[in-house]
């Protein structure tokens, strides 16, 4: 970074202190914390069966299989 | 000085929903290893889960018989932790925002201890969530390679988690089977504990009465009410044994071995995992309207403690007084009076007491009693030895009515019935056709069974001056006799009463 570029990521970031230091201010007691950032609710799904046996296709790209299943180095449990 | 043991539960229900909670893929057990296993389930990149209605209803419909609170809005969170069977590095569940909140049990604690009574005990469900099942690893298969299967995994589960309300290992297995006959009941849950539909968790500690709550141990992955109950004793007398010896208890996850009878620590607290819980970016907060609630209720059907007292109400004002679920679909609600004792086998399981309904229906609510003894006699006895549940009763409830209706006008006898009953097990066939073809029928009529008190008293002269001059006792010879000379067929009310006439007389 030259001179210049300090002093913009300077000013930058002091922006985005400000900023915090605002956020922080505002009074957000008996306020429900949102759990999403968008205001709606959530979409369901009948139960159905949708989906056909694509294993060989998903397998086509693991890196290691054995019979129908996905091989990973050892667990020890 | 005594100890006070804790326990508390956290119960593992798969749902019996056809798909996956996240994805449109099948959950039907025993498929050919990651047939069942869709992009979601293996969590390729740019999938989005899309929540199973039908998992929710579930839910709802356990919150309801529990009568606990419905959250209007739940919220799915990620629970961090990496492992081959969890492809996504994380599990969706709930966290502090779950659907079912604060509920309640009945309980019908059998001691396990010498003469101790069978008692009562209400215990609390802290709350209930909503959450994926992980894939299943298998070892050994190929050397130094561990092998993942995905058809678990987005299995749903429903994890009921109980407050520390459980002071034995018996109220911990009552709980247990309780909730299992619950879930099963409502049909939310297959109830398979060898296929692991319902696998428990369960906490341990002990204390000095009045002193606050001792370090707890937590017993992993219980699938049998058994292992339960020896997991948790062997436990509590380790804790006991740890603490008289001077020792402290660390808090750990351990694990039961059937084998050895032991329970051996799995982690400790120390390597205990953070994981990170925070709202799923991926999922919208999950809103169930008061109007969804009130159609799902409507679906339950009536629960195990409300058909309790139905079977045991004497007044049908009082029994709808005392209902706690106050269903409006239209059901059974004929009361019948019936001991407690007999109640609580009866509503064990939901198939005994439907059976018993069913029955009754025939011969009428006042011959009930007749209803429940034969079921909790000879139909269980016979289910029991041919290892049958009430599903695959041979005879049913239509035919044991029709039977017992015979008892009750006469046309047989209690040992007749028997022979009916027999031969309906084995071979099938309606009560009329048997007695016929049997020739069970009772001689009710008081003419011919005059002729053959007659008879008897006519041969035995001498017994009978005998039991004039007041040996009461020879009475019962001659019931005998009279009843082998009607080759066991005469009514025995009448033929006592005959006979009573006639000795006397």
């Amino acid at each position: 970074m030259d001179e210049n570029e300090i002093e913009t990521a300077r000013a930058q970031l002091s922006g985005i202190f400000t900023l915090i230091a605002e956020m922080q201010a505002v009074d957000t007691s008996g306020i429900e914390p949102m759990s999403h950032a968008q205001d709606l609710s959530q979409r369901l799904r009948s139960d159905v069966v949708t989906e056909a046996n694509q294993r060989e296709a998903f397998q086509a790209i693991a890196p290691q299989i054995e019979g129908g299943l996905y091989l990973v180095p050892q667990v020890i449990e | 000085m005594t100890w006070e043991i804790v326990i508390g539960l956290e119960v593992h229900t798969q749902l019996s929903t056809n798909t996956k909670i996240f994805s449109g893929a099948s959950t039907a057990f025993g498929a050919e290893p990651n047939t069942q296993a869709d992009a979601v389930s293996i969590a390729l990149p740019g999938v989005l889960p899309v929540l199973n209605k039908g998992a929710v209803e579930r839910a709802i419909k356990f919150g309801l018989a529990v009568g606990a609170h419905i959250a209007p809005r739940s919220v799915f969170a990620r629970k961090n932790y990496f492992y081959p069977d969890l492809p996504k590095g994380y599990q969706i569940s709930q966290f502090d925002l779950p659907v079912v909140g604060q509920g309640a049990l009945t309980i019908q604690v059998e001691p396990l201890s010498g003469n101790a009574k069978p008692y009562e005990k209400i215990v609390r469900i802290t709350r209930a969530h909503l959450e994926e099942d992980a894939g299943k690893s298998v070892h050994g298969s190929t050397q130094s390679m561990t092998g993942i299967d995905l058809n678990r995994a987005g299995t749903p589960l429903l994890e009921i988690v109980s407050e520390p309300d459980m002071s034995s290992a018996a109220e911990a297995v009552a709980y247990a089977k309780t909730l299992h006959s619950l879930v099963r009941w409502i049909g939310i849950c297959d109830g398979n504990m060898q296929e692991g539909s319902f696998r428990c968790d369960v906490n341990v500690s002990v204390r000095r009465p009045g002193e606050p709550l001792g370090t707890r141990r937590e017993i992993k992955n219980l699938n049998s009410f058994k292992f339960m109950q020896q997991a948790i004793d062997y436990e509590v007398q380790w804790q006991i044994d740890t603490l008289e010896s001077g020792g402290k208890i660390q808090q750990a996850t351990i694990l039961f071995n059937p084998d050895t009878g032991e329970t051996k620590s799995m982690r400790s607290k120390e390597d205990a995992h953070d994981y990170r819980y925070f709202p799923d970016p991926d999922l919208l907060p999950l809103d169930i309207s008061e109007e969804w609630k009130e159609q799902v209720r409507a679906t339950l059907p009536e629960l195990p403690i409300d058909r309790k007292l139905r079977f045991m109400a004497q007044k049908d004002e009082e029994y709808r007084k005392q209902l706690r679920h106050d269903v409006t679909v239209a059901f059974n609600r004929v009361i019948y009076g019936l001991s407690e004792y007999d109640a609580n086998l009866l509503v064990a399981n939901k198939e005994v007491g439907d059976y018993l309904d069913a029955c009754a229906s025939i011969v009428g609510s006042s011959n009930a009693k007749l209803c429940a003894n034969w079921i909790l006699g000879e139909v269980s006895a016979q289910l029991n030895r041919d290892v049958l549940d009430m599903m695959q009763c041979p005879i049913s409830a239509q035919q044991l009515g029709g039977m017992l209706m015979r008892i009750i006008d006469g046309t047989i006898s209690n040992s007749g019935a028997k022979e009916v009953f027999r031969t309906m097990w084995t071979e099938g066939g309606e009560a009329d056709a048997i007695i016929e073809a049997k020739g069970l029928k009772q001689v009710s009529d008081s003419g011919a069974i005059e002729k053959i008190v007659d008879d008897i008293l006519a041969a035995n002269a001498e017994k009978v001056a005998e039991y004039r001059s007041g040996k009461d006792k020879l009475f019962g010879f001659f019931v005998g006799a009279a009843m082998k000379a009607s080759q066991g067929k005469a009514n025995p009310a009448q033929l006592n009463d005959i006979l009573k006439k006639k000795l006397t007389g």
